[in-house]
């Protein structure tokens, strides 16, 4: 019966984005078709993750073709753990969306093309997190890279335009390599089907199996803008309507990582990158927090936040050991839903003050003391202040590297001889990480000491050397005149804070629940077993 | 597995020419670019599909190891497609950014060509019928016993604003002053629509 459901996850946002598209003329029956979709699919998530949870992975072979040559679709934890995180959150975008657009008469986001493409957008990301083959993963990708060109080129002002042709041509650039990769990994294996690939790319020379997982990590890196390949995210993601950039923000850049983390563990886990990884996850963290610090306006500040915290991830990922991997992919569901909040923030600050600059920007506190609640705990949360999730998940990384460490198991198999070099490299990359939660903290607090605590009369003429240093923002920077904030706006940000509330107050479950995802990723054995139940040749 | 050499090379080539075209500036090389790459990258693909053999369709006495590979022909119809739709979207983004860097922000402004067709039209009227009053004055002018005094002449009652400039000598032959338009704003719009 569960079985039935799986396929559901793509077919009913498909089946939704035709029926939005013919009702183009009719906004509220698009924003009900829009809203229904969301919610089923947020309710086969959970039917779903309580299903896999309690008798393990799902595999359902489409049209009855057994697992090599048909096309299999795979749920295990970690699938159903995202799809229902990322379901939430697109629905709470969603909300927020058609509040904006009610209010806005529709200039920011025309409707009757923003819902098809949302819901399109969805679909391809449930598609790649239930993908069971890597050529279909390649689609879920092209459907959700396809639908973002879109949202983020709505409306087709001239900033969009000059952001979205760099976010574009990078994009398509990766799928080239992603293909490529596909290519060279049928010629060398024979085979797409991610379990029957866990067994054979084992089989391969070292050589030929380095260039087919430095293939796929460059092509997943660029989508997760791991660090060398980052600098066209904060570039590209800030121009787009809030709803837009929260949704790529939160999601996007998280389909890269649990593709990363497949490729980590199902498809290469005998192949070791380790140090380059703590190297590049070092980087990342540095550098996009760096950037942050330099930016005075709020979208581009979080924009390059999110760079560096995409390398936490990586961090986790590399260590590679049980409570690593737990503390990943509790790290991922928290950073999903905190920085989509943020962003939501971000649109809501933009309305009521005119502006996301800090040199722009005083007084909020006084406008809208329920503003300055609402970014306020998911900042704190960003910056890792201990009750709240941020600071669980990145506590449980540093204790899972040090814990690897200590037992010698950096990186799962690793050679002895290497693990002392292993060791103060993990060592270095831990330090790295508590200065850029410092860091973070720093950015989001100055931003909270301009825009909120400042006065409004001090903004006018205000001169400080802080100021001066920071970059702003492109030309033709964003100040929009005060407009009213819909009730829908404000209920949807506040949601998702409270979803990012609940994942600290529940957090004991959670790591629980995250702990066996991470004991079935660990053991391909169990998802291999899934799709092929007699066996793989 | 045998490949052939052929299409090997044709997939380095197309790669190589891809690369380097994407890395022009004109957003119209870097699509160019994206196609020869996604062609190598799809020829890659049929290279790695090894020997080619029999159509792939099982039946009596057909040997399945004769046959050739279908599935990378599959995932290169998809690609295929994929690339199709990208190109469709990248070419429109094209356009409206050449509109853009055209027009600049009051290039929403101007509807469509429709519009500017009613306004060639509408200019045409008023200089026809601006010529007609001009004939009309000529004529009570002429009817009138008295010489047509310069003075009176020169005071152009039917021109709009902005166009004041000074008046050509009148026609000697006709004492009309009919080159007076042709000098002037209106019939310019004309010419220059045609040197465009």
């Amino acid at each position: 019966m569960t079985d039935a459901l799986v396929p559901l996850v793509v077919l009913v946002p498909l089946l939704g984005a035709a029926l939005a598209l013919i009702l183009g003329r009719h906004p509220r029956a698009q924003v009900a078709v829009s809203t229904a979709t969301l919610f089923a699919v947020a309710t086969i998530a959970t039917l779903l993750l309580i299903e896999v949870d309690r008798n393990g992975p799902i595999a359902v072979h489409l049209g009855g073709w057994e697992a090599p040559w048909g096309i299999a679709l795979v749920v295990d934890r970690l699938s159903a753990i995202m799809l229902l995180v990322s379901a939430l959150m697109l629905l709470g975008v969603l909300v927020y969306a058609v509040g904006q657009g009610i209010a806005d008469n529709h200039r920011e986001t025309p409707i009757s093309i923003f819902h098809p493409a949302y819901l399109i957008l969805s679909a391809g990301v449930f598609d790649a997190f239930i993908a069971g083959d890597l050529f279909n993963l390649y689609v879920g990708f092209e459907i959700l890279l396809s639908a973002s060109y879109v949202l983020l080129t709505l409306g087709g002002t001239g900033e969009r335009i000059r952001a979205g042709v760099t976010y574009i041509i990078v994009s398509l650039v990766s799928s080239l390599f992603f293909l490529s990769a596909i290519a060279l990994i049928y010629g060398a294996t024979g085979t797409v089907n991610m379990a029957q690939l866990s067994v054979r790319l084992g089989g391969l020379p070292e050589e030929t199996q380095l260039v087919l997982h430095l293939m796929l990590l460059l092509a997943f890196g660029i989508k997760a803008a791991v660090f060398p390949l980052s600098f066209w995210l904060p570039d590209s993601y800030p121009t787009a309507p809030a709803p837009v950039t929260a949704v790529f923000a939160g999601l996007l850049t998280k389909v890269g990582v649990y593709a990363l983390i497949r490729t980590e563990t199902l498809l290469f886990a005998d192949n070791d990158l380790t140090i380059v990884l703590l190297v590049i996850a070092a980087f990342t963290m540095l550098v996009g927090i760096l950037g942050a610090l330099a930016q005075a306006d709020l979208k581009r500040l979080l924009s390059f936040t999110l760079v560096s915290h995409i390398g936490y991830l990586v961090f986790g990922i590399a260590i590679g050991t049980l409570s690593s991997m737990t503390a990943t992919v509790y790290y991922v569901v928290h950073h999903i839903t905190v920085q989509t909040a943020l962003f939501l923030v971000a649109g809501l600050i933009e309305r009521v003050g005119g502006a996301t600059s800090i040199s722009r920007l005083g007084g909020l506190m006084k406008v809208a003391p329920w503003l300055a609640i609402l970014y306020f705990i998911p900042a704190m949360n960003l910056g890792g202040i201990p009750p709240l999730s941020g600071f669980l998940g990145k506590l449980g990384l540093f204790l899972a590297g040090a814990e690897a460490v200590d037992e010698g198991n950096v990186g799962g198999a690793f050679a002895a001889s290497q693990t002392a070099d292993a060791a103060w490299v993990v060592w270095v990359v831990m330090a790295v990480g508590a200065a850029t939660s410092l860091m973070t903290l720093y950015a989001v607090t100055r931003f909270w000491n301009m825009a909120f605590w400042r006065g409004r009369g001090e903004v006018e003429g205000f001169s400080s050397r802080l100021t001066q240093s920071l970059q702003e923002a492109p030309a033709g920077a964003t100040l929009v005149a005060t407009r009213t904030v819909p009730p829908s706006m404000v209920i949807a940000t506040t949601g998702l804070i409270a979803l990012s509330l609940a994942l600290t107050v529940f957090a004991g479950p959670l790591f629980d629940l995250s702990a066996r995802a991470a004991a079935g990723l660990l053991d391909p054995s169990i998802y291999i077993g899934v799709v092929f139940p007699g066996g793989v040749q | 597995m045998s490949a052939s050499l052929t299409l090997v090379v044709l997939a380095a080539v197309l790669f190589g020419a891809g690369v380097y075209v994407m890395l022009e500036r004109s957003l119209t090389r870097v699509l160019i670019g994206f196609l020869l790459a996604g062609n190598a990258v799809n020829i890659l693909m049929f290279v790695m599909a090894g020997a080619p053999g029999l159509a792939p369709i099982l039946g009596d006495g057909v040997d399945p190891a004769s046959i050739s590979d279908p599935l990378p022909q599959a995932f290169i119809l998809t690609a295929i497609v994929i690339n199709l739709g990208i190109t469709a979207f990248m070419l429109a983004l094209i356009y409206r950014s050449w509109w853009l860097a055209q027009l600049g922000a009051k290039g929403d402004q101007i509807g469509d060509e429709a519009d500017l067709d009613e306004d060639m039209s509408e200019h045409a009227d008023l200089q026809r019928s601006s010529h007609e009053d001009d004939e009309a004055i000529q004529r009570i002018i002429e009817e009138s016993d008295e010489e047509p005094d310069d003075e009176f002449a020169h005071l152009d009652l039917d021109e709009p604003d902005g166009f004041t400039r000074p008046n050509p000598p009148d026609d000697p032959a006709t004492g009309r002053p009919g080159s007076r338009y042709a000098a002037s704003g209106y019939s310019t719009d004309d010419d220059e629509g045609s040197r465009a």
